[in-house]
């Protein structure tokens, strides 16, 4: 453990210290740049947030759906049994076989293009092993004591399971969910494979509109690329420049994952809090 | 096994009752009456079946799998068999409502607890809400002391009050029967009074089966005891009878503590 902190602490120190210098308003703001100096993670940051959004909302549903159904409605058998082996060897699938998948189906069969929206979903299956597995975790822990108390009054499972085990269960939902994400965030191998761009000198359409219906689902298509993959441009340049900015977008990366992390204690400390068994 | 003569009227019957947890047979041939508005103990060792027949009153053994019911408990006054296969659980538990052996609340508000009940079936009125939960919380000697802080979690209450508020929780939807397994053996000795206390007071409104441990409990709060002994009903009588001059020798020998 004490390597483990001791290494992390290397690796922001090495990281503020090349990439520290070039962190500034301007590197948020900008587009990417030939030129070193110019050069920001605008796209990068936007790509990355859009992406783990569509993300987030596709993993939640199917997630949570998933671990609800295995938990609480599925029958105990071999079928059930294989699904749960399967769902733990799929947590550890390498990430650039989803990418492949993902190339053959949402971008060659469902035509979805080299889009936000792919990214998203790529991302969100790779992922859904992991919130599947937390959330079960999650619903495990509310005692079988609550669920016959719901019972007891006349609830049928379903109101169980909407009143009482999934609210109950939600800290532990969200914080399975942010490290999830927070994985997904430093994924670049396979958003390359579906064909993110490494260079894009603008943003996504916006999300909302002056006319109706005032949101626009326009940029779920558009061509995206996320911070792991500019820095990854960054870093095969030649120019020792670029390799700085690589190193400040990595920060803003770090940071991003590490204030995710963060949130997901808090979240948990919150919900530990007010519930306890 | 020969029932008393009783003269209240009967809120369920219980016939040929057998009961199987997968091949395991846990309850044989059980014959019971529940009287109206009086209180039913279940009493006997450790293992001997009391829970289980309580929770075939509610149908709670359909939650698991493997669990069969054969006989029939016929709920009046329109004696119908909620165990066939053909009534709905739920139906059931609408009408028998439960307080478990430790008190489970919500991690819900000390209200939402109560109102629970009421809004699975469909009460969203909050006049009515409020009503129904004041009069439940009232019903169960827990008003006073919560009547103030109605929203905070009902984890900031006593176990004591916990196990009350779970008694207001059953009692907010008007069971025709309230079933209790064991209410007392997580509490102290002032909170079980109260809880007796509480049992005592509310046979007026709603029958009542309780299962318990303890003896003394029994003689004090039931009208009718009933002694169980390896999944069958070695005695029913009234509670005087039985802790008196009971008439089967292993009654006797379990009240004055031979065993059990």
């Amino acid at each position: 453990m004490l390597t483990g902190s001791l290494a992390l602490t290397a690796l922001i120190v090495s990281l503020a210290l090349n990439g520290g210098p070039r962190l500034s308003w301007q590197f948020l703001t900008s587009y990417p740049s030939r030129f070193p100096e110019q050069a920001g993670i605008l796209t990068a940051w936007v790509g990355t947030t859009l992406v783990m959004f569509v993300t987030a909302l596709s993993a939640v549903p199917l997630g949570v759906g998933a671990a609800v159904y295995l938990e609480e409605y599925a029958p105990k058998n071999w079928i059930t049994d294989l699904i749960e082996i399967n769902i733990a060897n799929l947590a550890g699938v390498p990430s650039i076989v989803y990418g492949l998948m993902a190339l053959g189906v949402f971008v060659y069969q469902f035509h979805l293009g080299h889009s936000i929206l792919t990214a998203g979903l790529t991302l969100a299956l790779l992922i859904l092993p992991m919130v599947i597995i937390s959330t079960r975790e999650a619903i495990r822990s509310v005692p079988d004591s609550i669920r016959e108390a719901a019972y007891a009054l006349g609830a049928t499972k379903w109101q169980m399971v909407k009143d009482h085990v999934v609210p109950y269960s939600t800290g532990g939902i969200l914080t399975g969910l942010i490290i999830a994400l927070s994985r997904a965030i430093g994924e670049s191998a396979p958003l390359i494979t579906i064909g993110a761009l490494s260079f894009i000198a603008f943003l996504p359409h916006p999300p909302w509109q002056s006319q109706f219906p005032y949101v626009s689902f326009q940029w779920l298509m558009d061509p995206f690329t996320v911070m792991p993959i500019q820095m990854f441009n960054w870093i095969s340049r030649p120019q020792e420049d670029f390799h700085l900015n690589a190193a400040a977008a990595g920060l803003v990366l770090m940071g991003m994952t590490l204030a995710m992390n963060g949130l997901a204690i808090y979240i948990r400390f919150r919900f530990r809090k007010r519930i306890r068994w | 096994m020969i029932l008393p003569l009783v003269q209240p009227a009967i809120k369920a019957a219980v016939n040929h009752l057998n009961f199987y947890y997968g091949s395991v047979q846990a309850l044989t041939r059980v014959n019971l009456v529940i009287a109206e508005k009086h209180v039913t103990a279940l009493i006997g060792p450790s293992g001997c079946g009391k829970t289980t027949y309580l929770r075939c009153l509610n149908r709670m053994h359909d939650l698991y799998p493997g669990n069969r019911y054969e006989g029939e408990i016929l709920l009046h006054p329109e004696k119908i068999n909620i165990l066939s296969p053909t009534v709905d659980p739920i139906e059931v538990r609408m009408r028998v409502s439960m307080v478990f052996q430790k008190p489970n609340p919500f991690p819900k508000s000390i209200y939402e607890n109560v109102a629970y009940g009421l809004r699975i079936r469909g009460i969203g009125k909050r006049a009515i809400l409020d009503d129904k939960v004041e009069q439940a919380l009232r019903n169960a000697a827990l008003w006073d002391e919560a009547k103030d802080r109605l929203h905070d979690t009902a984890f900031t209450l006593s176990g004591g009050q916990q196990q009350r508020l779970c008694i207001a929780r059953a009692l907010a939807t008007d069971p025709e029967i309230l079933l209790f397994d064991e209410p007392t053996s997580a509490l102290d000795p002032t909170a079980t009074a109260r809880i007796e206390e509480l049992v005592t007071d509310l046979k007026a409104k709603v029958t009542i089966v309780i299962v318990t441990h303890n003896m003394q409990q029994a003689a004090r709060v039931s009208d009718f005891t009933a002694f169980m002994y390896l999944g069958q009903v070695v005695e029913f009588d009234k509670t005087d009878k039985i802790f008196t001059n009971p008439s089967n020798q292993l009654t006797e020998e379990y009240i004055t503590g031979r065993f059990g």
